[in-house]
This record gives C-alpha cells, structure tokens and sequence, in this order.
C-alpha cells in the first residue's frame, strides 16, 4: 500500500467517523466539533489531491470562520442537550427505504462510470493561480452573482434581526 | 534525497524548529517582565540567575509540579482538549516559515524552514483561524460565567480582526505574486538606487504593515486588545479555571502566537532575512539568520512596550475601531496597491 493510499483511507475514515459521531452526539456542541474534525479531513483529502488552495481556503473559511460562528452561537444560547423522541412513524416508512433507494442509486451510478471519469492524482491543477483565473476569467459571471446573491442573504439577515420594537424603543428613550 | 534521508532531516529540523521557539517563548515571557519592569520603574526578575535569566527554568518547574485542579463542575473532555488544541495550533503554525536561505550540511541541500509550500501563507491563516477554539472552548467548558464572557469576546473579537488581517497581507500578495513565504522573501532582495532595501515597506506597503500589526495585536488577545481576559472585569477570563500545566499551555500558546505575528511581519514588510548591509563572505550562511531573528526580536520589543504603554479598549470601541476604521483601511490599501501595480 502506498503511503498516498494510507493518507487518503486515513482521512476518510476521519471524515465518516466525524459525521456518523454528529448525528450521534446529544450536546450540540460536540455535534459542532465533529463537523469541524469532517472539515479538517476533507481539507486533507483535498491536500491529496493536489489542491493545496482549496485545501487552504477549507480550512480558513469552514473550519475556520463558519464553524467559529456556529460554536459561538451554540456558546451564546447555552444550548443544553438535546432531548430525544423515538422519531416520527413517517420518518421510518418513508426515510429509511428512501434512503436506501438513494444510496443504492449512486452506488450504482458510481460503479457503472468508474473507470471513464477517474482522473489521475494532481491533474486537478488546483494551485492559486489556476483557480484565479478560472473564477475571475471564465466564470467571472457567475462569480459575481453569487457574490451579490450573497450580499443579499447578509442585508436579509440585518432586515430579519433588527426587530421594528426594538428601534422604536431606541426612539422612545 | 531518498525517502529516509526526507524523513530523518525532516524530524531534526522539527526537533530544533520546536525546541528554539520553546526556548524562545520561555525568554520572552523573561524579556516581558523585565522590560515592563523597567518601564514601571521596578527591576522585574533577579532572583533566579544572573539577571534572572534562570527565571523561566523556575517557573516551568513550579508549573509542572503545582496541583493540576479540575473544578467539578465543567464539561471534562472539553476541558482538558481546549488548552491542548491552543498550544497544537500556534506550535503547528511555525513550521512554514522561513529564517534563512538554503544551507548544504553533510551533501544534504535544504532550506532553512521545515517546510517550503506554495501555499504557505494561507496555512498560516487557516491554522491561526484554527485557535480561537482553544480559547472559545476552554471559556464554555470551564462552565464559568467570566470564563464563558472570555470565550465568547475572544471569539467575536479573532472573527472580526481576522478580516483585516487578511486583507491587510493582500498588499503584499499583489507585489510578489505568490504565497510561498520563500517567494515572497526572494521577491524583497536588492535595493533602491543602491541603499534604499526593496522591503515591501518601503515599497508603498506602510498602510497595510500598520493595519496587519493593530489585526494582529487583537488576534493574539494581546493589551490594549486583551478583552478576553480583562482582569479587571472577568477575573481572568476564558483561563480563570485553569491551574498548573493546563494554564502555562495557554500562555506558551499567546506568546508562540506573538512570535509567529512577529515573524510574518518580519518576513512579509521588512524583507525577512535580507540585512540592511552585507556581511564578509564567512557568515554567509549565519548573516541572514542573524538579521531575521534581530527583526523578530524588535518586534517583540514593539509588543511588549505596547503593553507597557496603552489602556485597554472598551468593547464598543474595540468592535468600532475593528469594522468602521481597520476594515477600510485594509481595502483601501488593497485598492490602491491593486491600481499601482496595474498602472
């Protein structure tokens, strides 16, 4: 086995372990932690692949910035653990097979194209400059749009926040 | 180089890489209470050593052999994981950069870092955006409540200055086109009509240098930024429940972190290991290293005279000065650099 095998089923097993333990875990919190150990593995899985960019930026904004948020929220509310149901009949005749319709899809879909669509480790070209001058070259439409898309979920957010009472409070006083 | 020759250089320039900047964290804190007891008119540590030069000896031994408490009632995994994550953090961040040219010992040719990747200055970011939860979480598991202040200040605090940060090192990334730290050093040799030292400061980069030290005074929670442990307010903050070993490794983390700042500063604004002169041809190889740790050591200087000299922020002010003045500035200077080097 070669050391880039070890690596990449090394950080996968992160990467599950990680997910199956958020939807385990009671206390929000460590649900929270989990996901930023899946970040940190996908962020090594990307490493692996030649990406170190996007490794990076993996790192720097979702495990760095989002996940701070998410911890400081959970933080901020004191969210206790969470209380558990034996889960909705709904969920069990419809979830469980749908689940298993949809796992068996793409494990299906995966098997039939493998071989055609597997590219070989590094020809992702993922260093800075690659990628600047695909995302500000080629698709610098669609970059800006979801930028501005962006803007407006931010300026929503500000909307949805600021409670009317609350100015008029401000004003009263 | 063979696979075994990679490793076993590899695990020699960890072992140095980590046991200078322990030693280094060690003799700061050292230089810390000397100087601040200078400015103060007291004479800081004497008792230990000549000049108390032994003073860190004595302290990491009483921190080892204190009582290493666990309040009864905080969140234990959490507990001990926090300051464990702190200090693997600011440790880790160290590893990409740069202290001098290649060297060539033993037929071995290998720069002078542990790692050269090209993507270096981004690691640093991201393992530095990395350590707010050593903080965050010691403050929520201490279970706590001037614990959980602290940790949520550091937390809102290093998100908000971690933005001008960024921008302010973008600057510098527009002018020598890379993020290898290597690369950005190589790019400052060489000098302007035969004195003037091509250092990105004096290329125009002096907004952005100031922006990126006050971003990076805050996101080391250090005075006048040092909210999350305000001792006036919090007790101590996010550490108030830590004792003995667990504390020193929240402390060796800050002042691991101020060496890093110290070291980007040094290697992204003031030309890293290139000297104001040269040398004889002797101290080729130590030269560079000598000047690189002088540039560290005067901005370690700079942080601790700061500390002796400015109050502490009101939190308000702190979160205004942040995003209404630090934020502009940095895009202001990534605009004007922008047009500078397009023109």
């Amino acid at each position: 086995m070669s050391l880039h095998l070890i690596l990449f089923l090394t950080f996968g097993a992160v990467c599950v372990a990680g997910a199956v333990n958020l939807l385990a875990q009671r206390h929000p919190i460590n649900s929270a932690l989990s996901l930023i150990a899946v970040m940190g593995a996908l962020a090594g899985e990307y490493l692996l692949l030649g990406a170190e960019f996007v490794a990076a930026i993996q790192l720097i904004v979702y495990a760095g910035a989002i996940m701070v948020l998410f911890v400081f929220t959970i933080m901020l509310l004191n969210a206790g653990e969470e209380e558990r149901t034996k889960g909705s009949r709904v969920a069990i005749l419809l979830g469980v097979p749908g689940m298993l319709i949809g796992g068996t899809l793409v494990a299906w879909v995966l098997l039939r194209h493998s071989g055609t669509g597997s590219a070989p480790v590094g020809a992702l070209l993922g260093d800075p400059k690659t990628i600047g001058q695909l995302l500000f070259h080629e698709f610098l439409l669609p970059f800006e749009v979801t930028s501005i898309l962006i803007l407006i979920a931010i300026m929503g957010a500000v909307v949805l926040a600021t409670k009317p009472e609350a100015t008029e409070n401000r004003k009263a006083r | 180089m063979s696979i075994g020759t990679f490793i076993l250089v590899s695990v020699i320039k960890s072992a140095l890489t980590l046991f200078v900047l322990l030693t280094a964290v060690a003799y700061t804190v050292w230089l810390e209470r000397k100087v601040v007891g200078h400015m103060q008119n007291r004479w800081g540590p004497t008792r230990v050593g000549p000049f108390g030069l032994l003073q860190p000896a004595a302290d990491g031994i009483k921190f080892l052999f204190k009582e290493d408490l666990t309040p009864p009632h905080v969140y234990k995994p959490l507990y001990i994981a926090a300051p464990v994550l702190a200090v693997v953090f600011a440790l880790t961040s160290i590893s990409v950069i740069p202290i001098g040219n290649w060297i060539t010992i033993a037929g071995v040719h290998t720069p002078l870092q542990i790692t050269d990747v090209n993507i270096g200055l981004l690691m640093i970011l991201g393992v530095t955006s990395m350590g707010v939860y050593g903080v965050a979480l010691a403050g929520w598991s201490s279970n706590n409540k001037y614990s959980l202040l602290g940790g949520l200040r550091a937390s809102a605090q290093m998100v908000s200055y971690e933005i001008s940060l960024g921008l302010s090192l973008v600057g510098v990334l527009i002018m020598s086109g890379s993020f290898s730290l290597r690369a950005i050093v190589d790019a400052q040799g060489g000098r302007f009509w035969g004195f003037i030292p091509r250092w990105n400061i004096f290329q125009g980069q002096i907004i952005g240098f100031l922006v990126y030290l006050v971003a990076a005074y805050a996101e080391t929670n250090r005075i006048p930024f040092d909210l999350p442990e305000a001792e006036t307010e919090l007790v101590a903050g996010y550490h108030t429940e830590y004792s003995a070993m667990k504390f020193a490794m929240f402390f060796m983390a800050e002042y691991a972190n101020m060496i890093t700042v110290a070291c980007l500063a040094t290697l992204l604004f003031f030309g890293g290991w290139h000297g104001p002169i040269g040398g004889p041809p002797v101290f080729e190889a130590l030269l560079p290293v000598f000047w690189f740790v002088a540039k560290v050591f005067v901005f370690l200087f700079i942080y601790i005279w700061v500390r002796g000299t400015l109050p502490r922020f009101r939190y308000d002010q702190l979160m205004a000065f942040g995003w209404k003045f630090l934020l502009p500035m940095a895009i202001a200077n990534v605009v004007a650099t922008a047009v500078a080097v397009a023109w």
